[in-house]
């Protein structure tokens, strides 16, 4: 056992020792000294300039350049080669930067220009099914369920919340009622308190997600108004929620 | 599991027991027993006679005070009444006319008659009504009283009542009777939930508001003018439960404070200056305290959860009984009136407490108790022993007790033939009457006085 350990930390060390060998033998020699170099030629150099920087949308802008020491100039996108010096007239659709590459035997130059479009004001909306906001607060809003007795947001009642708050983030006009629902088990006045906090809960839960608190009321209204009149686990599941109510 | 059950309900039987023997013991003699339910002591037994017409047109309305008198006798608790059937065939219209031994011997076997004659002409309604000791034919009446009024039912059955309660007051001690106290309830006959008022016996049930959205919670001021309830009502821009108060004496709903979330429960202090209610307002539901003038709101409570339904002690106007969830299941606290040395009232058994409610002498509090699995059933606790006697079993759903003014008597709601209806019964659980039968109603409330 021992002998056997002893073995394998010698023939460790030898493998290590090679391994530095090695690795000293891969280390490259310093460079060269360059020979002196003959005279360089000179760099090119250029210049782009727009005649606006912002334009709205069917707009023509002109974009004019010079260089020097360049052989080959290139203003991209759309323009392709162009002349040392001179101007051309362009009309972005979009929003564009222009850029202007010199070359020449001293190396590369270039330099952009950022043009801005406006889009134009949106056409006239094309005129809405009058319920729309009705039917779409009744689709993207849903309710939040509880257990029974219970006035914490299940993970069903995350999802629907996620939901419930994203419609009303892109709706800020909307105001909402918040329902506190109770099913019929408990008491009359005790559930009066329990659909308030099952209210309060599900307004807490959106405002974590970013719907503003002063857009959001909460009532409780107990027992007295049950969404489903039997006396069956599943009428007593649908009682028992945080229900919206469009207040505009 | 049927073992256990019969282990529980024997041992609600010895509960029963032994705060009955409890009861019964001159140490812990309460003006609820001394007077109440009669254990141990022997009723008075009280026959009463054909009220006599004076003229052949005023027969029904005779029968109406005969039998409106003969009702608040039996359910008196403390009285004996001798069946009709037992009763000899000539009734008395005048003292003169009055045979005692007749009445005194088997099987009418009275100690006290009562008896009179009623005329009716035009419009002028004249009873005349006494009650005599029937084992002493020397004496002279016990009672004689001479009533006047419109010849209406409403009045004959007023006056009823009226000689009834002189009744029980003069063999109870000169504790008054109910006959002429009223319940405030909660109906949905008009197609919404609004309060109503009905006679303690369940004639003359009539609406006091029309307010046509959820009105819950009637609560008697204790002088009787006012009711203080649960309405919807605007507040801020938003409809929300709120505190409401009617007049008995304008019939008219009287403007009350409002404020956002959820307000409801009122219950009044014992002398009528004060109430209490719960109110969401800060945000989680706790008790408030505010002047019935408005002023000087108080929040009560501090805790995390429903603090609702509060009962104000009437004999101490310190103690607050409450229901909170603050442990989980919503159960029973006692503090004091300023919020402090809250107490939980620990049962024998986990469940759903709610609706505490005073005995008038306060000391017993009933309630509804809904044990794990159970009903809800209706409960009275001594809260200076803590012992509790089960008032109802196997009998629906039973809640919101609410005591009679004599303490002999509670009023509640019950779903025992299927739909939800007003009750009352003894204190001690026995002789209970349903008042109301069309549509549904609930959460009654016993006037004072």
């Amino acid at each position: 056992m021992r002998s056997r350990s002893k073995y394998a930390l010698l023939c460790l060390m030898v493998l290590m020792l090679f391994a530095g060998a090695c690795r000293k033998e891969v280390v490259a020699p310093p460079p060269a000294t360059p020979p002196p170099a003959p005279p360089a030629p000179a760099r090119p150099t250029v210049t782009l300039q727009a005649s606006q920087t912002f334009i709205q949308r069917g707009d023509g802008v002109t974009l004019s350049w010079s260089s020097t020491n360049a052989t080959e100039l290139t203003l991209a996108p759309e323009v392709g080669r162009v002349s040392p010096e001179g101007s051309t007239r362009v009309t972005p659709a979009d929003s564009m930067t222009y850029t202007i590459t010199a070359a020449g035997p001293g190396g590369t130059a270039d330099m952009s220009v950022r043009i801005t479009v406006a889009a134009p004001p949106p056409p006239p909306p094309p005129p809405a099914p009058k319920a729309t906001i009705e039917e779409l607060f009744r689709t993207n809003v849903l309710d939040a369920f509880f257990d029974y007795d219970k006035f914490d947001i299940r993970p069903d009642g995350r999802d629907a919340l996620a939901r419930t708050a994203e419609f009303l983030r892109a709706h800020p006009q909307i105001r909402v009622v918040i329902e506190g629902h109770c099913d019929e088990r408990g008491s009359t006045e005790y559930n009066l308190g329990l659909g308030e906090r099952r209210a309060q809960t599900v307004r807490q839960f959106l405002i974590s997600l970013g719907v503003s608190a002063d857009r959001m009321d909460t009532v409780s209204l107990g027992k007295e108004r049950p969404f489903c009149t039997q006396s069956s686990e599943d009428c007593w599941q649908q009682n028992r929620r945080g229900h919206f109510v469009m207040a505009r | 599991m049927a073992l256990r059950t019969a282990s529980r309900r024997l041992q609600s039987y010895l509960l029963l027991a032994s705060l009955l023997f409890l009861l019964a013991s001159p140490a812990a003699a309460q003006d609820w027993f001394r007077t109440g339910t009669g254990l141990g002591v022997e009723k008075p037994r009280v026959a009463v006679a054909e009220s006599a017409p004076r003229s052949p047109s005023s027969q029904p309305l005779a029968q109406i005070f005969t039998d409106v008198l003969r009702a608040d006798l039996e359910y008196a608790g403390t009285i004996e009444v001798v069946s009709k059937s037992m009763n000899p065939l000539q009734s008395p219209s005048v003292p003169a006319e009055l045979k005692h031994a007749e009445w005194n011997a088997p099987p009418a076997a009275a100690h006290l008659l009562a008896f009179g004659n009623l005329s009716a002409s035009g419009n002028d309604l004249v009873i005349e009504a006494w009650l005599s000791d029937v084992r002493n034919a020397q004496a002279q009446p016990v009672l004689g009283k001479r009533y006047r009024g419109e010849v209406t039912d409403a009045q004959i059955r007023r006056f009823a009542h009226q000689f009834a309660d002189e009744i029980v007051s003069r063999l109870s001690g000169g504790m008054p009777g109910v006959a002429g106290t009223q319940i405030a309830f909660v109906s949905t006959r008009t197609g919404t939930k609004e309060i109503w008022a009905m006679d303690y016996d369940g004639s003359n049930q009539r609406p006091l508001t029309s307010l046509r959205t959820i009105s819950l919670t009637p609560r008697w001021s204790p002088d009787g003018t006012r009711i203080a309830f649960t309405c919807y009502g605007p507040a801020g821009g938003v409809t929300s439960a709120q505190i409401c108060l009617y007049s008995m004496e304008t019939a008219k709903p009287m403007a009350f404070m409002r404020y956002k979330g959820t307000n409801s429960s009122p219950a009044w202090s014992p002398d009528g200056s004060k109430l209490m209610f719960m109110s969401s307002m800060h945000g989680d539901p706790e008790l408030f305290m505010i002047d019935v003038t408005g002023g000087n709101l108080r929040r009560i409570t501090y805790s995390a959860g429903v603090d609702t339904s509060p009962a104000w002690n009437p004999k101490t106007g310190q103690q607050i009984a409450f229901v909170s969830d603050r442990g989980g299941l919503p159960n029973l606290y006692l503090m004091n009136a300023d919020g402090s040395s809250v107490e939980k009232l620990e049962l024998p058994d986990m469940g759903y407490v709610i609706d505490p409610a005073w005995a008038p002498n306060g000391q017993l509090l009933a309630f509804s108790w809904r044990r794990p699995n159970g009903n809800y059933d209706l409960y009275v606790m001594d809260t200076a022993t803590r012992q509790i006697v089960e008032l109802t079993r196997d009998a629906g759903r039973n809640e919101r007790p609410s005591w009679a003014p004599d303490g002999r008597h509670i009023v509640f709601e019950s779903t025992r033939t299927g739909t939800r209806q007003i009750w009352t019964m003894l204190a001690d659980g026995t002789q209970a009457r349903q008042l109301t039968f069309e549509g549904h109603n609930e959460s009654p409330n016993w006037s004072p006085h």
